[in-house]
């Protein structure tokens, strides 16, 4: 693993966005358009529970839609490219972390629009943030490796979020209950424990994609 | 390892244990004598069916982790083998103790389905175990299929530990133990009890590992008469 690879991937995957605008333009619709589903669905203030439950699981798809292309769209002539100059782990945690930062930055626009259309009283936005962040950082690990897994049986993107779901259970039960905490205004020492939880599980889930993704390189 | 699993492989006195273990949970089950608590009154005699059915899966599930894992360092098909027929024995296993569990709690938390952690638990474990066998039929090539299935595999049990032992333990739970429940063993797992759970967890262990070599058997036939 080369810090300088890893930096010359990440402006890779950025100048890559960057130039094909389009798949960046439909990921912001596609998350505005299922929030304005929910809004006409239910066209009143949702008590805090719903409020969570329908953010997160739109996020969740969001995410999957952001992040299942990762290994897929890229072609065997590029992967074998890549194959012969780098490191596996240098690519898998490139990957991720443009992920993460991809994915972050969608679900903050995610959060202020639906904030607009469904407002809350008092909640401890620093919180819902750390949250948000740590949620799209497991969100991100997970579905980059599982984008891997399914590129490698030349699957589509249904397969990665059939394989990716099951496994984000945890993840996303310990970042519902985070986020619900910070809904509430609950002070910082309310949530300590499942901040640390999320800590741990994103830790658990970066050293897993790392050591495990080499064998899906191998071939 | 190569040792206990070849002496497994010859010997059977272990199959003749299983019986005779199950045998006996089966007999003590109906009709040994069980302590008279409030609430759970006879249907403490699930205690030898459903918690031991859910350990049973707990081992295979390790088992299918460790052959994934050993897959991955030694390239070896048969080690693939062992793995797939653990995962498939887990989940009957799983899909067994799910059903009893939701008869006693039915009867003792009053539904089927109660928002429990550990019910949730349970359900995601069989669900990543689905994915599992998904993600084996999408690929057609062998070897890649043993390759990605192991890194799927590993990753699974993983994430279903952290689900069924570290998340429960952070929230309330309606099981014994858990979120301020008292413990079985504090109050009623007595001696009596414990004599019947200890072999039933056994017994059923056993019989998972015989199904499961039993179906490598048969999976190794299939694949000689392929080549």
């Amino acid at each position: 693993m080369h810090a300088r690879h890893f930096v010359r991937l990440l402006q890779h995957e950025f100048a890559l966005e960057w130039k094909n605008r389009q798949t960046l333009t439909s990921l912001v619709v596609y998350s505005l358009s299922t929030i304005f589903i929910t809004y006409l669905s239910y066209r009143h203030r949702l008590d805090l529970s719903t409020w969570n439950a329908l953010f997160w699981i739109i996020t969740l798809f969001a995410a999957t839609n952001a992040v299942a292309r990762s290994f897929l769209q890229e072609s065997r002539g590029l992967q074998f490219f890549y194959y012969t100059l780098l490191h596996p782990a240098t690519v898998i945690l490139a990957k991720t972390c443009y992920n993460i930062l991809l994915l972050f930055i969608l679900s903050l626009l995610n959060f202020a629009v639906f904030l607009l259309f469904f407002e809350l009283p008092h909640f401890h936005i620093l919180q819902f943030i750390t949250g948000l962040f740590l949620g799209c950082f497991g969100l991100s690990t997970v579905l980059t490796l599982v984008s891997g897994i399914v590129a490698k049986a030349q699957g589509g993107a249904a397969l990665v979020a059939i394989l990716a779901f099951p496994l984000l259970f945890p993840l996303l039960s310990s970042v519902l209950e985070f986020s619900g905490n910070a809904l509430q205004g609950h002070d910082w020492s309310a949530n300590e424990s499942s901040l640390l939880l999320l800590i741990a599980l994103n830790s658990i889930l970066v050293a897993l994609s790392y050591l495990l993704f080499p064998y899906l390189w191998r071939e | 390892m190569e040792v206990w699993k070849n002496h497994l492989a010859r010997h059977s006195w272990w199959k003749f244990l299983a019986v005779a273990l199950l045998f006996y949970t089966f007999y003590m089950g109906f009709m040994g004598d069980v302590p008279r608590m409030p609430i759970l009154n006879e249907t403490i005699r699930n205690l030898y069916f459903h918690v031991t059915m859910w350990m049973a899966m707990l081992v295979l599930m390790i088992v299918n982790a460790v052959y994934g894992i050993l897959y991955l360092s030694r390239q070896d098909p048969y080690l693939d083998m062992v793995a797939e027929e653990s995962a498939t024995t887990a989940m009957v296993f799983g899909a067994a103790g799910l059903l009893t569990g939701m008869v006693w709690a039915n009867y003792t938390w009053g539904a089927p389905w109660v928002n429990d952690p550990q019910l949730n638990g349970t359900a995601a474990s069989l669900l990543i175990y689905a994915a599992y066998f998904i993600l084996r039929n999408a690929v057609q090539d062998d070897r890649k299929r043993a390759r990605l299935a192991a890194v799927y595999g590993i990753f699974a049990f993983v994430m279903m530990i952290v689900f069924i032992m570290v998340l429960p333990k952070m929230s309330d739970s309606l099981h014994p133990g858990k979120g301020g429940n008292p413990g079985f063993n504090k109050y009623d797992l007595d001696a009596n009890m414990r004599a019947v759970f200890y072999p039933a967890v056994i017994g059923w262990t056993l019989l998972g590992v015989w199904i499961t070599s039993l179906r490598v058997r048969i999976k190794k036939i299939a694949s000689h008469y392929h080549d």
